[in-house]
């Protein structure tokens, strides 16, 4: 029977805190590059895998909320949402998103654009968030941490959403990262 | 006794294609019957899987089913 904890079953908290640093000054939200690295370095060095398996903190916190709060429903993810279509087309979505946020920060960095404090939730709702930025660092700097951190709350929100709606870690049938890992490990095992 | 022997009677099986390689199931399973393998796909072993259904419920992709074992 499994029974032991180990260090990384407790990387939910990892993630608790870096939303809570990010609430308090932005320039935290850079340490979510980890995030993005860390699961597709695994991956290429032969780690396959093991982020999404062990280490990824948001899905612990997904499981933690929909299953030890029971706030999951545990109903069937739809089909068209477990669909191939689906998961490949959410990638593409999420990594156009991606790259017009290097967009505006290339923007604010060539000085075509003013330093924007704001997060955005699921890329429509802008949030002031001027306080979390003292002028600190020149604004490119600033303006990726903004942009950064919005899309690191959109999946959350996204996530916390479809766990409520079904089950625990359905966020997983179509987050980006997991789609990109299982594809690198097709391609280097099929 | 006798609910246990039929639930033993049935085992996961995982829809390889479909499968998101998640680890959801993997650590849910109070036997360690079902791993990720390569990344690709969860695999269950048939022997040390009791059929408790834990993995069913919390597969997201819902690509694993209880299936009757075959007797040999």
């Amino acid at each position: 029977m499994k029974t032991e904890k180990h260090w990384y079953d407790y990387l939910w908290i990892a993630e608790l805190i870096y939303f809570g640093l990010g609430f308090f000054n932005i320039l935290f939200a850079w340490a979510g590059l980890c995030m993005f690295f860390i699961p597709l370095i695994l991956a290429l060095a032969g780690w396959d895998k093991a982020y999404c398996n062990r280490y990824c903190g948001r899905g612990q916190l997904f499981a933690l909320l929909g299953g030890r709060l029971k706030l999951s429903r545990y109903r069937d993810v739809p089909g068209w949402l477990r669909s191939r279509f689906f998961r490949y087309g959410f990638l593409l979505f999420f990594m156009a998103m991606f790259c017009n946020m290097l967009h505006v920060t290339w923007l604010v960095f060539s000085g075509a654009e003013n330093l924007r404090q704001v997060v955005t939730i699921l890329w429509v709702f802008k949030l002031p968030w001027q306080w979390a930025y003292s002028g600190a660092v020149t604004p490119w700097v600033a303006q990726f941490a903004f942009g950064f951190y919005s899309i690191m709350i959109t999946s959350t929100v996204l996530g916390i959403i479809s766990l409520l709606l079904w089950k625990s870690r359905s966020w997983c049938v179509y987050c980006p990262m997991g789609t990109m890992t299982q594809l690198i490990c097709k391609a280097k095992h099929e | 006794m006798g609910q246990l022997s039929m639930k033993q009677k049935k085992h996961a099986v995982v829809n390889r294609k479909l499968c998101v390689a998640c680890g959801s199931c993997q650590k849910v399973c109070p036997m360690e019957a079902i791993l990720v393998y390569k990344g690709l796909y969860a695999k269950t072993d048939e022997a040390r899987c009791i059929g408790c259904g834990r993995c069913v419920k919390e597969c997201p992709a819902s690509v694993i089913t209880l299936e009757a074992r075959h007797e040999n």
